[in-house]
């Protein structure tokens, strides 16, 4: 399985997070720590490099010249706020990067977890059983792309809103005290259906396939396309896929 | 067999019998048990949910003390290496003691273990043929090496006390390579506990290979600084004399390995606030604060003054050859260690997030009275292990002498 996800075409509404909490059984809650949400879409300033700032630098430390332009951000970068409440999206100074578990090819999750209850799964996700996980959050701290949630209470559920299509290594109901993360929707996409994000997106910025098949639309895209993977320098090699057109 | 049953019931003996004094420091930790046994059993059915940990910081202060006291568990060698490789007279006498000081922090640090993990009750999973055991991970090498300097120290100190309970000769055939393992043990315990955050990569604020030796430092420095503390107290409650020879060594062991640490610490805020990447966010927010969130920075700066303080005194003459004022800088570098290494270290490697998330982290009630309760548990055993000891070594526990009784 592999994942491949529009950057130019997201415009930040979020329906894919909303869509995720249903599917997965996520907790709801209100209180701190209790609402769990698996994919964050980070908001990121459209950067701007201001002429009338290019000639007014400034000193900084022992008599170094900075640039007035220094400090402010510019393109895509893996820091963006992702509690932001417009009435409307796309905004138009800010531009959108969705992320979530990226299902690395070598998860570092992986190799820090002592009891091995997080693993790869043949077909390319990194899942999590969810009953041998001792909640020791060795894989949160070893994760470069902040994926993973810690269950610091009993998962708030309520009994109406549960998604009864469950997958024992992945969205069915999880109990206090252990980690869990996506999974790209296993009880969804071993059926060769979509994930519920790709289902939902309006803009059809995200794309699921299958790597094997050279004619599916994540297979073209990597063929085709302007592809990066984020952190690349950590040599994780997700199967989770940026691109742009 | 019938010795062990007599050492067994001796030693019990004499470690129950006690004054008013003791009485009521035993009786006022075992209260403070009580609490850390209820804020447990409230952490594990409301969940880490009454504490401040959340999913973007999910590291606190347990965390901060188990690192810790694996410092300080590994700090006993610092009596028990200069007692077997220099044969220095008075720490042979009292290497025994550092034995029973580093079989309470390891005990202390797995009691953390269960205080910080989401699922204690499945730690058994873990363990072979029942669970899986990962050699992958650094958790799982912790685990190991912290246990087999368990049972190390345990068969160093009660052999050599059952020795001396028995007065039969010590068989140094195997007594002697065992100590010397335990010695390089020492050393990997607190090695594999540095490994065990600097090999994370999403966390830059640890990822440097300066950690295992830093630890190192800090650990040769709060070990003995407390071993120094409990020392005094020793030699102000009991007949047991220890040696002023000892005690100068270790002090200055302190000095110049908390001189190393301060040293480094410069080091790493020079190589960090140079060039002001984004990796050294979380040094910055320690130090100085970022977004406008400042909780640690009074922890940080205390610490530094803590250090540099203790540090400055320890090479006053005045203050390190008079033992009276040697317990000011002892007890200022431990407290100062105590934060650096402990919230100093762990919880800013949190923040920012690897998403770039700056959140905070408050230890709550609970959490305070739980590390409260773990160090007074630590102590409670520590007093039992020391009073028994030193009983076995004044001579009023020996095998077929009167029913000791302690003074």
């Amino acid at each position: 399985m592999g994942y491949a996800l529009n950057i130019r075409k997201c415009i930040g509404c979020r329906r894919c997070v909303h869509a995720c909490v249903a599917e997965n059984n996520q907790s709801r809650g209100t209180r701190p720590g209790e609402k769990i949400e698996w994919i964050q879409v980070l908001r990121m300033e459209r950067g701007m490099f201001e002429t009338e700032k290019l000639d007014h630098g400034y000193p900084e430390g022992l008599g170094i010249q900075v640039g007035g332009n220094a400090y402010t951000p510019a393109g895509q970068v893996l820091e963006g706020q992702f509690h932001y409440n417009p009435e409307a999206v796309p905004e138009k100074d800010a531009t959108y990067m969705p992320i979530a578990c990226m299902q690395c090819e070598k998860p570092p999750c992986v190799k820090v977890c002592p009891v091995r209850t997080t693993y790869r799964e043949g077909d390319g996700p990194v899942v999590i059983d969810y009953n041998w996980c001792i909640g020791c959050r060795m894989c949160m701290g070893a994760c470069p792309y902040w994926a993973r949630r810690i269950n610091v209470t009993t998962p708030v559920l309520p009994k109406a809103e549960m998604n009864p299509v469950t997958h024992y290594l992945g969205n069915r109901p999880r109990m206090r005290g252990v980690v869990e993360k996506c999974h790209w929707c296993l009880q969804r996409t071993r059926q060769g259906r979509y994930p519920a994000c790709v289902e939902v997106c309006p803009v059809g910025a995200r794309k699921f396939g299958n790597l094997l098949d050279p004619e599916s639309e994540v297979s073209k895209i990597l063929e085709r396309k302007n592809v990066f993977r984020l952190k690349a320098e950590l040599n994780t090699f997700p199967k989770f896929f940026y691109f742009y057109d | 067999m019938q010795q062990l049953i007599r050492f067994a019931t001796d030693y019990v003996g004499y470690v129950l019998k006690g004054g008013a004094k003791f009485y009521a420091w035993m009786g006022s930790l075992a209260v403070l048990i009580a609490c850390m046994l209820y804020v447990f059993y409230l952490q594990n059915t409301e969940g880490l949910i009454v504490t401040g940990m959340t999913s973007q910081i999910h590291d606190g202060l347990y965390f901060a003390n188990l690192v810790f006291l694996v410092g300080v568990a590994a700090g006993a060698v610092t009596i028990v290496f200069p007692a077997y490789v220099y044969h220095h007279e008075g720490m042979h006498k009292v290497s025994v003691l550092g034995e029973m000081l580093a079989i309470t922090a390891v005990i202390m640090v797995m009691v953390f273990v269960f205080a910080h993990m989401g699922r204690p009750d499945r730690l058994w999973h873990m363990i072979p043929p029942w669970g899986i055991y990962s050699f992958s991970a650094m958790l799982g090498w912790d685990v190991l090496v912290l246990n087999g300097y368990l049972i190390l120290n345990f068969i160093c100190g009660f052999y050599y006390l059952w020795c001396k309970y028995t007065g039969n000769p010590i068989n140094k055939k195997w007594f002697i390579p065992l100590v010397y393992v335990a010695i390089v043990w020492a050393l990997s315990i607190h090695t594999v506990t540095a490994f065990l955050i600097s090999t994370m990569p999403s966390r830059p604020m640890w990822h440097h290979s300066m950690m295992p030796i830093r630890f190192i430092c800090t650990a040769f420095a709060a070990g003995p600084a407390l071993i120094i503390l409990i020392f005094m107290i020793i030699r102000k409650n009991t007949r047991f004399w220890i040696d002023d020879s000892a005690i100068k060594l270790l002090s200055t062991i302190v000095t110049w390995c908390l001189g190393i640490a301060i040293f480094l610490t410069l080091s790493e805020v020079v190589v960090e606030l140079y060039a002001r990447t984004e990796h050294a966010n979380g040094l910055y927010y320690l130090m100085f604060g970022l977004h406008g969130l400042t909780g640690l920075v009074p922890w940080f700066w205390s610490a530094v003054v803590l250090m540099i303080g203790a540090f400055i005194l320890f090479l006053t003459p005045a203050v390190r050859n008079d033992v009276k004022r040697l317990p000011i800088p002892c007890a200022m570098a431990f407290a100062g260690i105590w934060i650096e290494k402990g919230m100093g270290l762990i919880v800013p490697g949190f923040i920012p997030t690897p998403i770039g998330e700056v959140t905070e982290y408050h230890p709550t009630f609970v959490e305070w009275l739980m590390m409260l309760g773990i160090w007074a548990f630590g102590f409670f055993i520590l007093t039992i292990l020391l009073k028994g000891a030193i009983g076995i070594l004044l001579g009023d526990i020996k095998f077929g002498g009167q029913a000791a009784t302690a003074k």
